[in-house]
């Protein structure tokens, strides 16, 4: 196993750095956050054309860069950083591992290629209800209709699925849980936003009235497991990006607000639960960088996916809160941008698992 | 590369690995070798190799049943700052010795009047004709009954500012102005001393680094200290093998390293975790197995941490202080695992000696655990070198500037 990161995935992730810097400050963030699409499609043409972002981990062969979850993580955690509005988790990460783990040869050609190049946008309807993706909990019925599928029933907690074009959505047939490819524009396909408390994360309700689908892959087999690990891992990166800038804002704003005619700074709480902070956030980014390079190894990530996903989630909530606290009343402000962070930390607490649920998977997962 | 290392190593192992030469013996043929120390340099009994060479050199070692160079206390850091500071000649001296065990070192840092601010020191060296002659005190200095070598930090200059006035020595302990008293620990072990120097003397040779440098030699030292925490934190068992090296082994184990016994409980034990949940029960305690869980995600990523600093160490890509996120991140695992501990024993934890759960083990988990966050600097020195120096905060407001004869002191 690797224990650092190359010359070339530094330098990658100093040229994503700027780029994210120069198109997806806070105050772009404000504005696509109250947009009901929440991005902006010329800034996503330009990060899947120019930084070929979307198809950075998906293969060349699928139009793809070809790279790895190492090089994905580091997307997802500048990502995570400045909060870049964009379908990138949902489209890139989620519905494009769906379809290269699950999908046949052909749906691989016919699919990953727009993903990869930002002009399809997918997402997964996995989650009914909230939490792990567990095959018991999928209730969305499949039924042959003519040459295909059709589906019906509710999934919940959709990602950008307001503005997806492809669905990826879990159902269950007699032969059990399997994946199906659905237009999200066709008839029998009802989608409503959910309120959303982080609003750079928008959530969709879908419900599915005799939809026309598509088997994705082999009926019944649905790798969620693998599908879902994948996404956690690269989750878990994205994570630990918003943890970091929580650190660093917290750290800044302490070195510039002065009290008792000194730097807020130069108190030794202050200092104190800085570094009790550092520790956790630097905690954290191992086990996320090393779940991906176990993933890139392609050994079995399960336990390694869970345990960093409850590491980061919690460090990022706490991250976040601290930022808030060493700001003061300024912190409590809509003003201020710590809330952006804050929201997006405690969306990524309960997304995919809360840290007690990725506990208890991370246990089964060895064994014990 | 790898590979070809651990041929050689098998393949030198073949010939040479006797289970009946004495300890020394064969720990001075791994020296000549170079499989003691592989990440050392060249010109000093190593082979310069990465970490991951130096991984496969141990298991080949382990997998061979043979005995590895000494490695136990303090004669680490003793190696690793002669490494950095000290002259060819003392290079040659010393670390030999370090590796075949043949000395062992103890750290005199701490004084009655200076822990955490040990630049405070106030045990003195002065040079008289061609030596140095030292007096004073230093405490909480483990394993110093054992030890022939002392890493000593003393005021040489009282005119200077503290921390320009300190120089740092090798002491040979076993002189007639030394005198070594053990300390009874809370945890009943007396692995800690007080020393006592009444003109002990000091060869002028064994000045490391310059006179009024010795503060950033013991930084030196305390960094090591400090990243070492993260590691060899499990308990070794040799299984009972016979061979008299096997003998000898048991026999360091037990009295030259038997100050270091309690170490791996202090660190928390961990690795007993899983196995105490299933003796009782708790595995099954949804809570409990919470709390489980936490502590393995710490431990983890706290290893993980450790692994790429050392990469990162290598590659000449650290800031220097990244050593004590490792200790603080030690201090949070070894409490949580007294917790743990706690809690899956249940009122067993009221028991101690033969009736505590596990041969003792557990009880002493829990007396042990408080040294982690105060040995080799407190929780909050660490904190403090955190903030100042990888987050660049302020640093702290000072009252002792000036001389150092004039400053407030204990
Ligand atoms: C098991 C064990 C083994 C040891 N082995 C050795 C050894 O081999 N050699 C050796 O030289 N020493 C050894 N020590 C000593 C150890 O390094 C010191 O005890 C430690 O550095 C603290 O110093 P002190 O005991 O004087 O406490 P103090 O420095 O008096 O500290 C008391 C309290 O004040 C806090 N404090 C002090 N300064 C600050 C500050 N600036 N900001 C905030 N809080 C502060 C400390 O964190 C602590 O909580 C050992 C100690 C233990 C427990």
């Amino acid at each position: 196993m690797e224990f650092a990161f190359s010359a070339e995935q530094e330098q990658f992730r100093d040229i994503l750095a700027r780029f994210l810097k120069d198109k997806s400050p806070p105050r772009a963030v404000r504005r696509l956050m109250a947009t009901a699409e929440g991005f902006d499609a010329d800034v996503w043409r330009q990060a899947c054309g120019e930084m070929g972002l979307a198809g950075l981990h998906l293969p060349e062969a699928y139009g793809g860069a070809g790279y790895g979850p190492v090089e994905l993580g580091i997307a997802m955690e500048e990502q995570g950083r400045t909060l870049f509005c964009a379908p990138f988790l949902a489209s890139a990460v989620m519905a494009g591992y769906a379809v290269l783990l699950a999908g046949s040869e052909d749906q691989r050609h016919a699919l990953l290629p727009g993903i990869a190049d930002g002009s399809t946008i997918a997402t997964v309807a996995i989650c009914e209800r909230a939490g792990l993706w567990s095959e018991s909990d999928i209730t969305v019925a499949a039924t042959r209709a003519g040459d295909g599928w059709q589906l019906d029933g509710r999934k919940r907690f959709v990602v950008d699925g307001q503005t997806a074009d492809q669905l990826i959505v879990a159902a269950r047939s007699a032969a059990g849980v399997s994946l199906f490819i659905v237009d999200a524009r066709a008839d029998g396909v009802h989608r409503s936003a959910a309120n959303v408390m982080d609003p750079t994360r928008k959530l969709a309700d879908i419900d599915f009235d005799a939809a026309p689908a598509q088997l994705l892959g082999i009926e019944g087999q649905a790798p969620l497991d693998r599908i879902f690990d994948a996404v956690l891992v690269s989750f878990a990166n994205e994570i630990v990006g918003g943890a970091q800038a929580m650190l660093d804002s917290a750290v800044e704003y302490t070195k510039l607000r002065v009290q008792f005619g000194r730097t807020i700074a130069s108190f030794q709480a202050i200092k104190h639960r800085l570094a009790d902070l550092l520790v956790d956030v630097e905690l954290a980014k191992a086990a996320a960088y090393q779940a991906a390079q176990q993933l890139a190894d392609g050994d079995s990530a399960t336990a390694s996916a869970s345990l960093a996903k409850a590491a980061a989630s919690e460090v990022y909530m706490r991250a976040a809160r601290e930022c808030i606290q060493l700001h003061g009343g300024i912190g409590f402000t809509w003003e201020n941008d710590t809330h952006l962070w804050f929201k997006r930390a405690k969306s990524s607490e309960v997304f995919l698992g809360t840290p007690g649920e990725h506990r208890e998977r991370m246990l089964q997962a060895m064994g014990v | 590369m790898i590979d070809d290392v651990r041929a050689e190593v098998r393949a030198w192992l073949a010939t040479t690995w006797d289970p009946n030469r004495s300890l020394v013996e064969w720990r001075g043929m791994l020296v000549d070798a170079g499989w003691a120390a592989p990440d050392w340099p060249e010109a000093f009994h190593g082979r310069n190799l990465p970490p991951a060479a130096v991984r496969a050199v141990s298991e080949e070692l382990a997998a061979a049943g043979a005995i590895g160079a000494a490695q136990a206390g303090v004669r680490a850091l003793a190696a690793a700052t002669l490494l950095e500071h000290g002259n060819d000649d003392q290079k040659r001296r010393f670390l030999r010795g370090v590796l075949t065990g043949e000395d062992a070192w103890c750290q005199l840092f701490s004084e009655p009047g200076s822990g955490s601010d040990l630049a405070g020191a106030t045990t003195r060296a002065e040079r008289r004709g061609n030596q140095w002659i030292v007096n004073g005190q230093k405490v909480w200095n483990t394993s110093a009954h054992h030890a022939n070598y002392g890493l000593l930090l003393a005021r040489t200059d009282w005119d200077l500012p503290k921390h320009e006035g300190l120089s740092y020595f090798v002491i040979e302990m076993h002189q007639p102005g030394v005198e070594v008293r053990q300390l009874k620990q809370m945890n009943g072990h007396a692995s800690f001393n007080e020393v006592f120097f009444t003109d002990a003397v000091v060869k002028p040779e064994n000045l490391i680094g310059s006179e009024g440098g010795g503060w950033s030699v013991a930084v030196t030292t305390l960094a090591h200290e400090r990243s070492g925490f993260a590691r060899s934190r499990e308990a070794r068992e040799d299984g009972g093998r016979a061979g008299r090296i096997y003998d000898e082994y048991r026999q360091e184990v037990a009295v030259a390293n038997e100050p270091y016994s309690w170490y791996p409980q202090r660190a928390g034990r961990v690795d007993l975790v899983i196995e105490r949940a299933k003796e009782t029960g708790a595995i099954h305690d949804p809570a409990i197995r919470q709390e489980i869980a936490r502590l393995l995600i710490l431990d983890q990523s706290a290893q993980w941490y450790a692994a790429r600093f050392r990469e990162a160490q290598k590659a000449r890509r650290t800031r220097g202080a990244e050593g004590s996120i490792s200790k603080l991140a030690a201090s949070q695992i070894a409490r949580l695992a007294s917790d743990v501990h706690t809690a899956i024993s249940g009122i067993d934890a009221m028991l101690t000696g033969p009736d505590s759960p596990h041969g003792g083990i557990i009880a002493e988990i829990l007396v042990s655990v408080p040294a982690v966050s105060i040995a080799g600097g407190t929780d909050e020195i660490q904190r403090n070198i955190l903030a100042e120096r990888l987050l660049d905060m302020p640093k702290e407001a000072r009252f002792d500037t000036g001389p150092f004869r004039d400053i407030k002191r204990n």
